[in-house]
Protein backbone atom coordinates (compact mmCIF):
# COMPACT_ATOMS: atom_id res chain seq x y z
CA UNK A 1 0.00 0.00 0.00
CA UNK A 2 2.74 2.44 0.99
CA UNK A 3 4.46 1.96 -2.36
CA UNK A 4 1.30 2.78 -4.33
CA UNK A 5 0.30 5.84 -2.32
CA UNK A 6 3.49 6.98 -0.57
CA UNK A 7 1.45 7.11 2.64
CA UNK A 8 3.40 5.94 5.69
CA UNK A 9 4.20 6.75 9.31
CA UNK A 10 6.75 9.47 10.07
CA UNK A 11 8.73 6.80 11.92
CA UNK A 12 9.16 4.77 8.74
CA UNK A 13 10.37 7.66 6.62
CA UNK A 14 13.92 7.34 5.38
CA UNK A 15 16.43 9.49 7.27
CA UNK A 16 16.65 12.90 5.60
CA UNK A 17 13.59 12.00 3.46
CA UNK A 18 16.04 10.33 1.08
CA UNK A 19 14.85 8.04 -1.70
CA UNK A 20 17.16 5.04 -1.67
CA UNK A 21 15.56 3.22 -4.63
CA UNK A 22 15.92 5.52 -7.64
CA UNK A 23 13.23 5.21 -10.28
CA UNK A 24 10.54 4.17 -7.81
CA UNK A 25 8.18 6.89 -9.09
CA UNK A 26 6.83 4.08 -11.33
CA UNK A 27 5.32 2.54 -8.19
CA UNK A 28 3.33 5.65 -7.29
CA UNK A 29 -0.30 5.15 -8.31
CA UNK A 30 -0.96 8.49 -10.02
CA UNK A 31 -4.11 6.93 -11.53
CA UNK A 32 -5.76 7.90 -8.22
CA UNK A 33 -5.67 11.56 -9.30
CA UNK A 34 -7.90 10.98 -12.36
CA UNK A 35 -11.42 12.38 -12.74
CA UNK A 36 -11.73 11.60 -16.51
CA UNK A 37 -10.66 8.32 -18.17
CA UNK A 38 -9.52 8.08 -21.83
CA UNK A 39 -11.12 5.23 -23.81
CA UNK A 40 -10.16 4.22 -27.35
CA UNK A 41 -12.71 3.23 -30.02
CA UNK A 42 -10.88 0.46 -31.92
CA UNK A 43 -13.25 0.90 -34.91
CA UNK A 44 -11.77 4.38 -35.47
CA UNK A 45 -8.18 3.72 -34.29
CA UNK A 46 -5.56 3.62 -37.07
CA UNK A 47 -2.77 2.39 -34.73
CA UNK A 48 -0.75 5.55 -35.56
CA UNK A 49 0.70 5.73 -32.01
CA UNK A 50 0.20 9.51 -31.54
CA UNK A 51 -1.36 8.78 -28.09
CA UNK A 52 1.79 6.87 -27.10
CA UNK A 53 4.02 9.73 -28.31
CA UNK A 54 2.08 12.57 -26.64
CA UNK A 55 1.24 10.90 -23.30
CA UNK A 56 3.36 12.76 -20.69
CA UNK A 57 3.38 9.63 -18.51
CA UNK A 58 3.83 5.98 -19.53
CA UNK A 59 0.16 5.09 -19.93
CA UNK A 60 0.24 3.81 -23.54
CA UNK A 61 2.24 0.89 -24.88
CA UNK A 62 1.83 -1.19 -28.03
CA UNK A 63 0.13 -4.59 -27.74
CA UNK A 64 0.48 -7.70 -29.97
CA UNK A 65 -2.25 -6.51 -32.35
CA UNK A 66 -0.62 -3.09 -32.78
CA UNK A 67 -3.19 -1.18 -30.69
CA UNK A 68 -2.16 1.11 -27.80
CA UNK A 69 -4.15 0.15 -24.67
CA UNK A 70 -4.09 2.39 -21.57
CA UNK A 71 -2.45 1.47 -18.24
CA UNK A 72 -4.81 3.23 -15.81
CA UNK A 73 -2.37 2.74 -12.87
CA UNK A 74 -0.54 5.86 -14.09
CA UNK A 75 -3.18 7.73 -16.16
CA UNK A 76 -3.92 11.08 -14.47
CA UNK A 77 -6.69 11.86 -16.99
CA UNK A 78 -4.98 14.92 -18.47
CA UNK A 79 -6.73 14.38 -21.84
CA UNK A 80 -3.75 15.20 -24.07
CA UNK A 81 -4.18 11.86 -25.92
CA UNK A 82 -7.84 12.62 -26.71
CA UNK A 83 -6.93 16.11 -27.90
CA UNK A 84 -4.08 14.91 -30.13
CA UNK A 85 -5.70 11.78 -31.64
CA UNK A 86 -5.93 12.63 -35.41
CA UNK A 87 -9.07 10.48 -35.93
CA UNK A 88 -10.89 11.33 -32.68
CA UNK A 89 -10.79 7.70 -31.58
CA UNK A 90 -10.16 8.62 -27.89
CA UNK A 91 -13.04 9.89 -25.68
CA UNK A 92 -12.72 11.17 -22.11
CA UNK A 93 -15.27 9.44 -19.87
CA UNK A 94 -16.27 10.82 -16.44
CA UNK A 95 -15.12 8.54 -13.59
CA UNK A 96 -18.21 7.87 -11.45
CA UNK A 97 -16.71 6.40 -8.26
CA UNK B 1 47.70 21.64 26.47
CA UNK B 2 48.86 24.53 24.34
CA UNK B 3 49.38 28.01 25.76
CA UNK B 4 47.03 30.91 25.01
CA UNK B 5 48.23 33.28 22.31
CA UNK B 6 47.05 36.75 21.35
CA UNK B 7 45.08 36.35 18.13
CA UNK B 8 42.15 37.96 16.35
CA UNK B 9 39.03 35.87 17.02
CA UNK B 10 38.21 35.46 13.28
CA UNK B 11 41.68 34.07 12.59
CA UNK B 12 41.42 31.77 15.59
CA UNK B 13 38.10 30.40 14.31
CA UNK B 14 39.68 29.81 10.87
CA UNK B 15 42.66 28.07 12.51
CA UNK B 16 40.31 25.83 14.51
CA UNK B 17 38.30 24.92 11.41
CA UNK B 18 41.56 24.10 9.64
CA UNK B 19 42.69 21.92 12.54
CA UNK B 20 39.37 20.05 12.25
CA UNK B 21 40.67 18.90 8.86
CA UNK B 22 37.77 20.33 6.89
CA UNK B 23 37.50 19.02 3.31
CA UNK B 24 35.53 21.79 1.61
CA UNK B 25 35.09 25.49 2.33
CA UNK B 26 32.62 27.33 0.08
CA UNK B 27 32.06 30.91 1.14
CA UNK B 28 31.52 34.46 -0.01
CA UNK B 29 33.06 37.35 1.94
CA UNK B 30 30.85 39.77 3.87
CA UNK B 31 31.74 42.15 6.69
CA UNK B 32 32.33 41.28 9.55
CA UNK B 33 32.79 37.62 8.61
CA UNK B 34 35.48 38.32 5.97
CA UNK B 35 38.60 37.51 7.99
CA UNK B 36 37.35 33.99 8.77
CA UNK B 37 37.11 32.87 5.13
CA UNK B 38 40.03 35.05 4.05
CA UNK B 39 42.29 33.22 6.49
CA UNK B 40 40.94 29.82 5.46
CA UNK B 41 41.69 30.63 1.81
CA UNK B 42 45.25 31.59 2.88
CA UNK B 43 45.66 28.30 4.74
CA UNK B 44 44.61 26.41 1.61
CA UNK B 45 46.68 28.56 -0.79
CA UNK B 46 49.79 28.25 1.37
CA UNK B 47 49.45 24.49 1.55
CA UNK B 48 48.79 24.34 5.29
CA UNK B 49 45.30 22.93 4.81
CA UNK B 50 44.49 20.18 2.34
CA UNK B 51 40.97 21.31 1.43
CA UNK B 52 38.94 22.48 -1.53
CA UNK B 53 38.28 26.23 -1.27
CA UNK B 54 35.36 27.21 -3.54
CA UNK B 55 35.27 30.99 -4.14
CA UNK B 56 31.59 31.16 -5.05
CA UNK B 57 29.76 34.14 -6.58
CA UNK B 58 27.19 34.58 -3.79
CA UNK B 59 26.01 33.22 -0.46
CA UNK B 60 23.20 31.42 -2.28
CA UNK B 61 25.84 29.52 -4.25
CA UNK B 62 27.93 29.04 -1.10
CA UNK B 63 25.22 27.07 0.67
CA UNK B 64 24.31 25.23 -2.56
CA UNK B 65 27.94 24.10 -2.91
CA UNK B 66 28.01 23.13 0.77
CA UNK B 67 24.89 20.97 0.37
CA UNK B 68 26.44 19.10 -2.56
CA UNK B 69 29.75 18.66 -0.81
CA UNK B 70 28.27 17.49 2.48
CA UNK B 71 25.90 15.11 0.68
CA UNK B 72 28.95 13.63 -1.08
CA UNK B 73 30.46 12.92 2.35
CA UNK B 74 32.92 15.78 2.73
CA UNK B 75 33.42 17.71 5.97
CA UNK B 76 32.10 21.12 4.97
CA UNK B 77 32.38 24.64 6.37
CA UNK B 78 31.04 28.04 5.43
CA UNK B 79 30.61 31.39 7.08
CA UNK B 80 28.39 34.42 6.55
CA UNK B 81 26.18 36.96 8.30
CA UNK B 82 23.33 39.43 7.89
CA UNK B 83 22.35 40.10 4.23
CA UNK B 84 24.53 37.18 3.16
CA UNK B 85 22.61 34.90 5.48
CA UNK B 86 19.34 36.25 4.15
CA UNK B 87 20.43 35.45 0.59
CA UNK B 88 21.43 31.87 1.42
CA UNK B 89 18.52 31.19 3.76
CA UNK B 90 16.34 29.17 1.35
CA UNK B 91 19.15 26.62 1.07
CA UNK B 92 19.65 26.53 4.83
CA UNK B 93 16.22 24.96 5.30
CA UNK B 94 17.16 22.27 2.78
CA UNK B 95 20.51 21.50 4.45
CA UNK B 96 18.68 20.74 7.69
CA UNK B 97 15.89 18.68 6.10
CA UNK B 98 18.45 16.55 4.25
CA UNK B 99 20.33 16.05 7.55
CA UNK B 100 23.65 17.42 6.29
CA UNK B 101 26.10 18.35 9.08
CA UNK B 102 27.48 21.52 7.49
CA UNK B 103 29.13 23.89 9.97
CA UNK B 104 28.62 27.62 9.53
CA UNK B 105 30.14 30.44 11.57
CA UNK B 106 27.89 33.51 11.66
CA UNK B 107 29.59 36.76 12.68
CA UNK B 108 26.31 38.21 13.91
CA UNK B 109 25.39 41.49 12.24
CA UNK B 110 22.26 43.64 11.87
CA UNK B 111 20.01 43.43 8.81
CA UNK B 112 19.28 46.43 6.55
CA UNK B 113 17.80 49.04 6.28
CA UNK B 114 19.44 51.33 7.12
CA UNK B 115 22.58 49.57 5.92
CA UNK B 116 24.47 48.62 9.04
CA UNK B 117 27.48 46.34 9.28
CA UNK B 118 27.57 46.25 13.08
CA UNK B 119 26.56 43.70 15.63
CA UNK B 120 23.15 42.56 16.77
CA UNK B 121 21.22 39.28 16.57
CA UNK B 122 18.99 39.89 13.54
CA UNK B 123 20.65 37.09 11.56
CA UNK B 124 20.79 34.69 14.51
CA UNK B 125 17.04 34.98 15.03
CA UNK B 126 16.30 35.01 11.28
CA UNK B 127 17.94 31.56 11.24
CA UNK B 128 15.91 30.34 14.20
CA UNK B 129 13.29 28.35 12.26
CA UNK B 130 15.56 26.72 9.67
CA UNK B 131 16.10 23.51 11.65
CA UNK B 132 19.80 24.12 12.35
CA UNK B 133 21.42 23.63 15.74
CA UNK B 134 22.38 27.08 17.02
CA UNK B 135 25.36 27.41 19.35
CA UNK B 136 26.22 30.77 20.87
CA UNK B 137 29.69 31.92 21.92
CA UNK B 138 30.45 34.87 24.18
CA UNK B 139 34.21 35.28 23.73
CA UNK B 140 37.03 34.21 21.44
CA UNK B 141 37.90 31.03 23.28
CA UNK B 142 34.28 29.94 23.16
CA UNK B 143 34.06 30.71 19.43
CA UNK B 144 37.04 28.39 18.85
CA UNK B 145 35.62 25.70 21.13
CA UNK B 146 32.14 25.91 19.57
CA UNK B 147 33.66 25.56 16.10
CA UNK B 148 35.38 22.31 17.08
CA UNK B 149 32.27 21.14 18.94
CA UNK B 150 30.06 21.88 15.93
CA UNK B 151 31.73 19.29 13.71
CA UNK B 152 31.56 16.65 16.44
CA UNK B 153 27.92 17.44 17.30
CA UNK B 154 26.67 17.78 13.74
CA UNK B 155 28.41 14.64 12.48
CA UNK B 156 27.33 12.44 15.41
CA UNK B 157 25.09 9.78 13.77
CA UNK B 158 22.41 10.49 16.42
CA UNK B 159 22.37 14.14 15.30
CA UNK B 160 23.24 14.47 11.57
CA UNK B 161 22.18 18.11 11.38
CA UNK B 162 23.86 21.37 10.35
CA UNK B 163 25.27 23.54 13.10
CA UNK B 164 25.54 27.32 13.30
CA UNK B 165 28.27 28.86 15.47
CA UNK B 166 27.25 32.38 16.41
CA UNK B 167 29.88 34.95 17.36
CA UNK B 168 29.14 38.66 17.65
CA UNK B 169 30.40 40.67 14.68
CA UNK B 170 33.26 43.13 15.45
CA UNK B 171 32.70 42.87 19.23
CA UNK B 172 34.20 39.40 18.90
CA UNK B 173 35.21 38.80 15.29
CA UNK B 174 37.66 41.73 15.07
CA UNK B 175 39.02 41.67 18.60
CA UNK B 176 42.40 40.26 19.60
CA UNK B 177 41.99 37.99 22.60
CA UNK B 178 44.16 35.49 24.46
CA UNK B 179 43.00 32.19 22.97
CA UNK B 180 44.22 28.65 23.43
CA UNK B 181 44.25 26.89 20.06
CA UNK B 182 44.18 23.17 20.86
CA UNK B 183 46.76 20.77 19.42
CA UNK B 184 45.64 18.98 16.29
CA UNK B 185 46.39 15.61 17.90
CA UNK B 186 43.90 16.33 20.70
CA UNK B 187 41.29 17.52 18.20
CA UNK B 188 41.83 14.38 16.14
CA UNK B 189 41.15 12.24 19.19
CA UNK B 190 37.99 14.21 19.94
CA UNK B 191 36.72 14.40 16.36
CA UNK B 192 36.51 11.10 14.47
CA UNK B 193 36.43 11.11 10.63
CA UNK B 194 33.08 12.09 9.06
CA UNK B 195 31.20 8.92 8.12
CA UNK B 196 27.69 9.83 6.94
CA UNK B 197 24.96 7.20 7.04
CA UNK B 198 24.01 7.95 3.43
CA UNK B 199 25.85 9.91 0.80
CA UNK B 200 25.80 10.70 -2.92
CA UNK B 201 27.58 7.75 -4.47
CA UNK B 202 27.33 6.65 -8.12
CA UNK B 203 27.79 3.01 -7.03
CA UNK B 204 24.74 3.26 -4.76
CA UNK B 205 22.46 5.92 -6.25
CA UNK B 206 19.94 7.81 -4.11
CA UNK B 207 17.67 10.80 -4.47
CA UNK B 208 18.38 13.73 -2.13
CA UNK B 209 15.62 16.34 -1.96
CA UNK B 210 12.69 14.69 -3.72
CA UNK B 211 9.21 16.23 -3.81
CA UNK B 212 6.93 15.57 -0.81
CA UNK B 213 3.24 15.99 -1.46
CA UNK B 214 0.59 16.80 1.18
CA UNK B 215 0.37 13.06 1.89
CA UNK B 216 3.89 13.01 3.31
CA UNK B 217 5.02 16.58 4.11
CA UNK B 218 3.56 16.58 7.64
CA UNK B 219 5.31 13.30 8.45
CA UNK B 220 8.59 14.68 7.09
CA UNK B 221 8.24 17.77 9.31
CA UNK B 222 7.35 15.64 12.35
CA UNK B 223 10.45 13.52 11.75
CA UNK B 224 12.65 16.61 11.49
CA UNK B 225 11.22 18.18 14.65
CA UNK B 226 11.78 14.96 16.61
CA UNK B 227 15.31 14.66 15.23
CA UNK B 228 16.26 18.18 16.36
CA UNK B 229 14.59 17.72 19.76
CA UNK B 230 16.48 14.45 20.30
CA UNK B 231 19.84 16.21 19.91
CA UNK B 232 19.57 18.01 23.27
CA UNK B 233 21.02 15.25 25.50
CA UNK B 234 23.60 14.40 22.82
CA UNK B 235 24.84 18.00 22.73
CA UNK B 236 25.27 18.00 26.52
CA UNK B 237 27.02 14.62 26.38
CA UNK B 238 29.47 15.99 23.79
CA UNK B 239 29.97 19.19 25.87
CA UNK B 240 30.90 16.91 28.81
CA UNK B 241 33.32 14.89 26.70
CA UNK B 242 34.87 18.15 25.46
CA UNK B 243 35.41 19.19 29.09
CA UNK B 244 37.28 15.94 29.78
CA UNK B 245 39.64 16.47 26.84
CA UNK B 246 40.00 20.26 26.75
CA UNK B 247 39.18 21.28 30.32
CA UNK B 248 36.39 23.74 29.52
CA UNK B 249 32.84 22.78 30.53
CA UNK B 250 29.83 24.06 28.60
CA UNK B 251 26.14 23.64 29.32
CA UNK B 252 22.94 24.23 27.34
CA UNK B 253 22.09 26.97 29.84
CA UNK B 254 24.75 28.56 32.03
CA UNK B 255 24.08 30.37 35.28
CA UNK B 256 26.25 32.94 37.03
CA UNK B 257 25.66 33.93 40.66
CA UNK B 258 21.99 32.96 40.51
CA UNK B 259 22.03 31.27 43.90
CA UNK B 260 19.60 33.16 46.11
CA UNK B 261 19.08 35.75 43.37
CA UNK B 262 15.79 37.64 43.47
CA UNK B 263 16.46 39.22 40.09
CA UNK B 264 17.82 37.24 37.17
CA UNK B 265 19.01 38.70 33.88
CA UNK B 266 18.86 36.53 30.76
CA UNK B 267 21.13 37.45 27.86
CA UNK B 268 22.88 35.72 24.99
CA UNK B 269 26.17 36.38 23.23
CA UNK B 270 28.99 38.72 24.17
CA UNK B 271 26.77 41.12 26.14
CA UNK B 272 26.38 38.34 28.69
CA UNK B 273 30.10 38.80 29.49
CA UNK B 274 29.47 42.48 30.19
CA UNK B 275 26.45 41.26 32.14
CA UNK B 276 28.58 39.10 34.43
CA UNK B 277 30.82 42.08 35.23
CA UNK B 278 27.70 44.12 35.99
CA UNK B 279 26.40 41.34 38.24
CA UNK B 280 29.72 41.33 40.16
CA UNK B 281 29.37 45.09 40.73
CA UNK B 282 25.74 44.79 41.85
CA UNK B 283 26.53 41.82 44.13
CA UNK B 284 29.31 43.93 45.71
CA UNK B 285 26.62 46.48 46.58
CA UNK B 286 24.59 43.71 48.25
CA UNK B 287 22.02 43.23 45.49
CA UNK B 288 20.64 39.72 45.03
CA UNK B 289 21.15 39.41 41.28
CA UNK B 290 22.43 36.80 38.87
CA UNK B 291 22.60 36.16 35.14
CA UNK B 292 21.56 33.21 32.99
CA UNK B 293 23.12 32.77 29.56
CA UNK B 294 21.67 30.59 26.84
CA UNK B 295 24.37 28.58 25.09
CA UNK B 296 22.13 26.62 22.71
CA UNK B 297 19.18 28.47 21.17
CA UNK B 298 17.97 25.59 18.95
CA UNK B 299 17.03 23.04 20.14
CA UNK B 300 15.69 25.38 22.85
CA UNK B 301 16.58 24.07 26.32
CA UNK B 302 13.22 24.88 27.94
CA UNK B 303 13.49 22.57 30.96
CA UNK B 304 17.07 23.63 31.76
CA UNK B 305 16.16 27.27 31.39
CA UNK B 306 13.16 26.95 33.72
CA UNK B 307 15.35 25.28 36.34
CA UNK B 308 17.79 28.20 36.07
CA UNK B 309 15.23 31.00 36.45
CA UNK B 310 12.40 29.48 38.49
CA UNK B 311 13.44 31.06 41.79
CA UNK B 312 13.48 34.65 40.49
CA UNK B 313 10.96 37.30 41.51
CA UNK B 314 12.11 39.61 38.73
CA UNK B 315 13.32 38.77 35.27
CA UNK B 316 15.29 41.12 33.03
CA UNK B 317 15.24 39.74 29.49
CA UNK B 318 17.63 41.24 26.96
CA UNK B 319 17.01 40.87 23.24
CA UNK B 320 19.26 42.17 20.49
CA UNK B 321 16.69 42.24 17.69
CA UNK B 322 13.08 43.29 17.34
CA UNK B 323 10.56 41.03 15.64
CA UNK B 324 8.49 44.23 15.19
CA UNK B 325 5.20 44.70 16.95
CA UNK B 326 4.81 41.25 18.44
CA UNK B 327 1.57 41.04 20.38
CA UNK B 328 2.90 41.01 23.91
CA UNK B 329 6.61 40.57 23.28
CA UNK B 330 8.95 41.69 20.57
CA UNK B 331 12.15 39.90 21.53
CA UNK B 332 12.68 36.26 20.53
CA UNK B 333 14.49 35.41 23.79
CA UNK B 334 11.63 36.85 25.85
CA UNK B 335 9.10 35.03 23.66
CA UNK B 336 10.67 31.67 24.52
CA UNK B 337 11.02 32.44 28.21
CA UNK B 338 7.52 33.79 28.72
CA UNK B 339 6.12 30.66 27.02
CA UNK B 340 8.07 28.44 29.42
CA UNK B 341 6.82 30.42 32.42
CA UNK B 342 3.19 30.28 31.27
CA UNK B 343 3.34 26.51 30.83
CA UNK B 344 4.75 26.14 34.37
CA UNK B 345 2.21 28.56 35.85
CA UNK B 346 4.92 30.86 37.21
CA UNK B 347 4.53 34.62 36.86
CA UNK B 348 7.48 36.75 38.00
CA UNK B 349 7.74 40.42 37.06
CA UNK B 350 9.19 40.48 33.54
CA UNK B 351 10.90 43.29 31.69
CA UNK B 352 11.84 42.76 28.03
CA UNK B 353 14.44 45.20 26.75
CA UNK B 354 15.63 45.58 23.19
CA UNK B 355 19.27 46.60 23.46
CA UNK B 356 22.46 46.79 21.42
CA UNK B 357 20.79 47.10 18.02
CA UNK B 358 23.07 47.66 15.00
CA UNK B 359 26.23 47.94 17.09
CA UNK B 360 24.96 50.24 19.88
CA UNK B 361 27.07 49.53 22.98
CA UNK B 362 25.50 47.71 25.89
CA UNK B 363 27.16 48.92 29.09
CA UNK B 364 27.35 47.71 32.67
CA UNK B 365 25.25 50.74 33.54
CA UNK B 366 22.51 49.50 31.16
CA UNK B 367 22.36 46.26 33.11
CA UNK B 368 22.13 48.10 36.44
CA UNK B 369 19.43 50.44 35.12
CA UNK B 370 17.28 47.61 33.76
CA UNK B 371 17.60 45.58 36.97
CA UNK B 372 16.59 48.67 38.95
CA UNK B 373 13.71 49.35 36.56
CA UNK B 374 12.16 45.89 36.93
CA UNK B 375 12.80 45.69 40.69
CA UNK B 376 11.15 49.05 41.39
CA UNK B 377 8.18 48.58 39.04
CA UNK B 378 4.80 47.59 40.43
CA UNK B 379 3.35 44.42 38.93
CA UNK B 380 1.62 45.30 35.68
CA UNK B 381 3.46 48.64 35.32
CA UNK B 382 6.09 47.38 32.89
CA UNK B 383 5.36 47.68 29.19
CA UNK B 384 5.42 44.44 27.18
CA UNK B 385 8.76 45.48 25.71
CA UNK B 386 10.90 48.61 25.44
CA UNK B 387 13.68 49.91 23.23
CA UNK B 388 16.58 50.97 25.46
CA UNK B 389 18.83 54.00 24.90
CA UNK B 390 16.50 55.30 22.19
CA UNK B 391 16.66 59.09 21.77
CA UNK B 392 13.32 60.86 21.96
Amino acid sequence: MAKETGIQSWKDLKFGILVSTPGNAAELKTGDWRSMRPETDREKCTKCGQCYIFCPDMVYSKDAEGYFPQNYYWCKGCGICAKECPVDAITMIQEVD
Amino acid sequence: MSKPIGIEVSLAVAEAVGLCDVDVVAAYPITPQTHIVEHLSELVADGHLNAEFVPVESEHSAMSACIGSSAAGARTFTSTCSQGYALMSELCYIAASLRLPIVMAVANRALSAPINIWNDHADLMYARDTGWIQLISENGQEAVDMSILSFRIGEDPRVALPVQVNLDGFTMSHVVEPIEIPDQAVIKKFLPPFKPKYRLDPANPMTFGAVGMPDIYTEARMMQDQALKATKPVIQEIFDDFAKQFGRQYKLVESYKTEGAETIVVAIGSVAQTGMTAIDAMRAKGKKVGIVRIRVFRPFPAAELFEAIKGAKNLVLFDRVSSFAGGEISGPVALEIKSVLFDKGVAPKVGNFLVGLGGRDVTEQNFEEMVERVESAKNGDLPAYEFINVRE
